[in-house]
């Protein structure tokens, strides 16, 4: 005999709870999560590197950094705040919950202002995982195609804002920033979107201000 | 390729579920939004190595693959957008609620006992 058992659950339902569960966790602790995601060399990590730098002077700050192999971008951001922890995935292209909560053994996150987490460069296998954070950013360089948004939808339609970054060698790429932003608002109508050079410091104020504005009033 | 972590995680639930109903997995339904991220070609070849070994070797996996469906806030209209502009066709306002188009889900188990 046959039967058919109805299940209806989400396939990544474990992620989920557990996504969940850390949401909880940072709200409690005050803390405000960021993510980051970007395909491999979008300046994810120098975007970071700046932003951080920045903000060490009046906040406690600390950061996870994913990446397949290597602890580089983890040196790197150190230099800009203490607690920097790199989570090598080996073989796997992004990050999970699983991973965040392990990543955090031993860090006392009430003491902390900010939390960013810097994903394996991907704009594709992310997308499908929650981490708890309380925003999601996605960076499109101007090195890289305007119509990135189109060929990797799901990721700018899941994220909360868009950096373009590397503005400051738009002209030198020739990179159209009108079809940038319109295909960025195509797949993802209202998306705040800020132009950013790391290199010039266009945009890192109002990055800062953004991010700034998500802490809860002390 | 993150579909072989997918099909990791559907086969565990399969495993937990087919605990409460013992017999043979003979197929398994799932659903798959065009913007869950995942690719329904590399999830049936992932599904392929994730399940050997296991007791799903016999199961058929069958993708119902979801189209996105959008509401516009202003008309109230619903439409499935062309490649990836989510204007509304009729009254061009952006901001569209999605109503389908996310499922990652494992919706039934058809089992032989």
């Amino acid at each position: 005999m046959t039967r058919l058992v109805e299940v209806r659950s989400r396939i990544l339902k474990e992620n989920d709870l557990l996504a969940r569960g850390l949401r909880e966790r940072f709200q409690k602790a005050g803390v405000c999560v960021i993510s980051f995601v970007s395909s491999p060399g979008s300046g994810k990590t120098t975007f970071l590197e700046k932003l951080m730098s920045r903000l060490a002077a009046r906040h406690h700050l600390a950061a996870l950094v994913g990446d397949l192999a290597t602890e580089n971008d983890a040196a790197r951001l150190s230099r800009a705040c203490a607690q920097v922890r790199q989570i090598t995935t080996g073989t796997i292209c992004h990050l999970d919950a699983k991973m965040i909560d392990k990543a955090l053994e031993g860090w006392r996150l009430e003491d902390l202002d900010f939390l960013f987490i810097e994903n394996v460069g991907n704009l594709v296998c992310p997308s499908s995982y929650d981490l708890g954070e309380q925003m999601r950013v996605v960076l499109l360089s101007a090195t890289e195609g305007e119509d990135k948004p189109l060929k990797y939808p799901t990721i700018f339609n899941t994220a909360d804002v868009a950096l373009i970054t590397k503005i400051d060698l738009a002209e030198a790429a020739e990179f159209d920033r009108e079809a940038a932003h319109r295909s960025i608002l195509s797949v993802r109508p209202g998306m705040k979107v800020i132009e950013v050079s790391a290199k010039t410091g266009q945009g890192m104020d109002e990055s800062e201000t953004l991010f700034e504005s998500l802490l809860a009033p002390a | 390729m993150h579909e072989l972590s997918i099909a990791l995680s559907m086969i565990e639930q399969i495993e937990e579920e087919s605990t409460k109903h013992p017999g043979n997995v003979r197929s398994v339904q799932v659903k798959i939004g065009v913007l869950s991220g995942v690719d329904t070609e590399a999830l049936r070849f992932a599904w392929e190595i994730a399940r050997e070994g296991t007791d799903l070797a016999g199961a058929e996996l069958q993708i119902e693959s979801i189209p996105l469906l959008v509401r516009c806030p202003a008309c109230g209209d619903t439409h499935t957008p062309e490649a990836w502009s989510i204007l509304c066709p009729r009254c061009i306002t952006p901001e569209q609620d999605i109503l389908a188009g996310r499922e990652l889900e494992l919706v039934s188990l058809e089992i032989d006992s």
